[in-house]
């Protein structure tokens, strides 16, 4: 689908949405209004962050609110639980942590 | 407010149910629930601005779900119940909740907490889970009613249980890409719980056929050897069929899951008893009939009974009618609801013991699988911590880490336990014991818990 190299997901229903841009690692990306986070960054990039105990990265699992597994940091710090977050013009999300903080 | 303070925590069908039954009888109960919208999991509505109408999202169970939300949202329009949505309850103690939400803590006091905190897919850890690309059967189902969207273009789904069926033929007719459809229930065991799967001919029905439908893509009594992947994620699914030939199916997602594990974080917390119930190969919380669970606290739906969404209404009606009998006050006769229970209880249990829990698969993991998709523990760490530690889980994951990840165990307990128990030579999984529900039951940011209202 256009716009969604190296993405995850397929959108199949309700594409006609209005624009949202925000950018992932510093590049400015296209999601749709009413997207959560997890779901504009999977469009644009196979996965939502580096796991902290393995080599793998992670790109959510259960997609409720219970399994904790899509934690995403944003470059001014806190960190936002990608599935049950909608996405918001100029976020700026990162799917590794900062390496200049103190 | 002069009335009692009822405060019930879930908005799916059981929490709508038991909501709209205390207004009816002119009580105005507080409802919090975590999701933007009243709905649940089963019946949950996409955000504002999607167009998709009820049959296309809901299928044969369109009806209820308006229902259930005209309903919800009628009430609530009314003034008749209060509504807080966003909301996480995330600790109960002394008759208060502490919910977080908008960035800040409030403290619910209540008279009465009836907690319809419903269910999550139940998991088995199969070696490669922890992979990009590996969600949920219900994930994968919320992803496509909620966002229009499939999590990858070639997927597989394995596990067991109703759900896996039922998902496969939303993706197919939403025009996802299927490669396979895998489950670990062979056929024999389905066969023999039909008697009980009977006694809702419509429902079993409907599964046979859409089981029909999916023809070459369905597989019954796989075994789950290994998830491929890359560095940027799941390339194939390794498994064994029924005839004991070794398969592969290149895959870019998988979809896993072996029916649902109770949500029972806030009744451990308010104290109920609890069960290890073989049926479910699950510890599920005590009640009577109503749902009473003692202490001024009632049960209702999927995190009760896992009865499913019919079984999660009839709930909701009995607790709020429990309740309001309890408080003196009159309200519906619960006659027919039980009756109704009766029979759901019957035929869940059937689909239960139609789709097993693996606990072969589980207890065949080798040893560098990883179990607790949190932190990474792997199936023999645990197996070396519950011989050397203790075989019970509380303790292995005091020594061990296993269920003490973000997920606080949800999806690792129940295979863990099987593993504790295989590994000491206990008799069943439920031997091993249950992980002690810990406040806050969900990942708690301090200053949003510092800003109290």
């Amino acid at each position: 689908m256009s716009g969604m190299a190296g993405g995850r997901l397929v959108r199949l229903a309700e594409t006609g949405r209005a624009p949202v841009r925000f950018l992932l690692d510093g590049v400015e990306r296209v999601a749709l209004a009413g997207d959560t986070v997890l779901t504009a960054v999977l469009a644009n990039a196979p996965a939502l962050r580096q796991a902290e105990f393995g080599p793998e990265q992670r790109a959510g699992f259960c997609l409720m609110g219970a399994c904790q597994d899509c934690w995403i940091w944003q470059e001014q710090g806190p960190r936002i639980r990608a599935c049950s977050t909608p996405v918001a013009d100029g976020m700026r999300l990162l799917t590794r942590t900062r390496e200049d903080w103190p | 407010m002069t009335g009692p303070r009822i405060v019930i925590v879930g908005a799916g069908p059981a929490g709508i149910r038991a909501a709209e039954t205390l207004a009816v009888a002119g009580l105005l109960p507080t409802v919090i629930d975590e999701g933007a919208r009243a709905g649940g999991q089963i019946y949950r509505r996409p955000p504002d601005g999607f167009t998709r109408p009820p049959e296309t999202l809901y299928g044969s169970q369109a009806a209820k779900a308006v229902a259930l939300h005209a309903a919800f949202d009628g009430l609530a329009a009314a003034g008749r119940i209060v509504h807080l949505p966003r909301h996480s309850v995330v600790a109960l103690a002394g008759g208060v909740l502490h919910a977080m939400g908008d960035g800040r803590s409030r403290r619910i006091g209540y008279d009465r907490l009836i907690l319809a905190t419903g269910a999550t897919d139940r998991l088995a850890p199969v070696p490669g889970w922890q992979a990009p690309g590996v969600y949920s059967l219900g994930a994968m189902q919320i992803a496509l009613k909620a966002q229009g969207i499939a999590m990858g273009r070639r997927i597989v789904l394995a596990g067991s249980g109703p759900l896996l069926t039922l998902l496969a033929t939303q993706l197919i007719k939403a025009g996802a890409g299927v490669a396979a459809v895998l489950d670990t229930a062979g056929l024999r065991g389905q066969m023999a719980a039909f008697p009980d799967l009977a006694v809702r001919p419509s429902f079993a029905l409907q599964g046979l056929a859409m089981r029909a439908r999916l023809g070459r893509l369905y597989h019954a009594g796989i075994t789950l050897e290994a998830i491929k992947a890359s560095d940027t994620g799941v390339t194939a699914v390794r498994w064994t069929d029924a005839g004991g030939r070794r398969r592969r199916t290149d895959c870019d997602a998988v979809g896993l899951g072996w029916h649902l594990r109770a949500e029972t974080q806030l009744a451990d917390l308010a104290g109920c008893r609890f069960a290890y119930d073989p049926t479910w190969a699950q510890w599920l919380p005590c009640a009577d009939r109503m749902g009473r669970a003692g202490d001024s606290v009632y049960l209702a739906g999927d995190g009760l009974r896992l009865l499913g969404a019919d079984g999660a209404e009839v709930a909701g009606r009995l607790a709020a009618s429990a309740c309001l009998s309890d408080l003196g006050l009159p309200g519906p006769d619960g006659t027919a609801d039980l009756k109704r229970l009766d029979r759901l209880e019957r035929f869940a249990r059937g689909i239960a013991r139609a789709f097993p829990w693996p606990a072969d698969q589980v207890r065949a993991l080798p040893d560098d699988a990883v179990l607790c998709r949190c932190e990474g523990v792997t199936a023999g760490s645990v197996r070396e911590t519950a011989v050397y530690g203790g075989a019970e889980a509380n303790r292995v994951k005091s020594l061990g880490r296993a269920g003490m990840g973000r997920c606080q165990g949800r999806y690792c307990q129940i295979a863990a336990t099987d593993l504790i128990a295989s590994a000491s030579g206990l008799a069943h999984a439920g031997e091993a014991g249950r992980l002690r529900a810990q406040a806050p039951i969900r990942p708690t940011a301090i200053g949003e818990w510092l800003e109290q209202e």
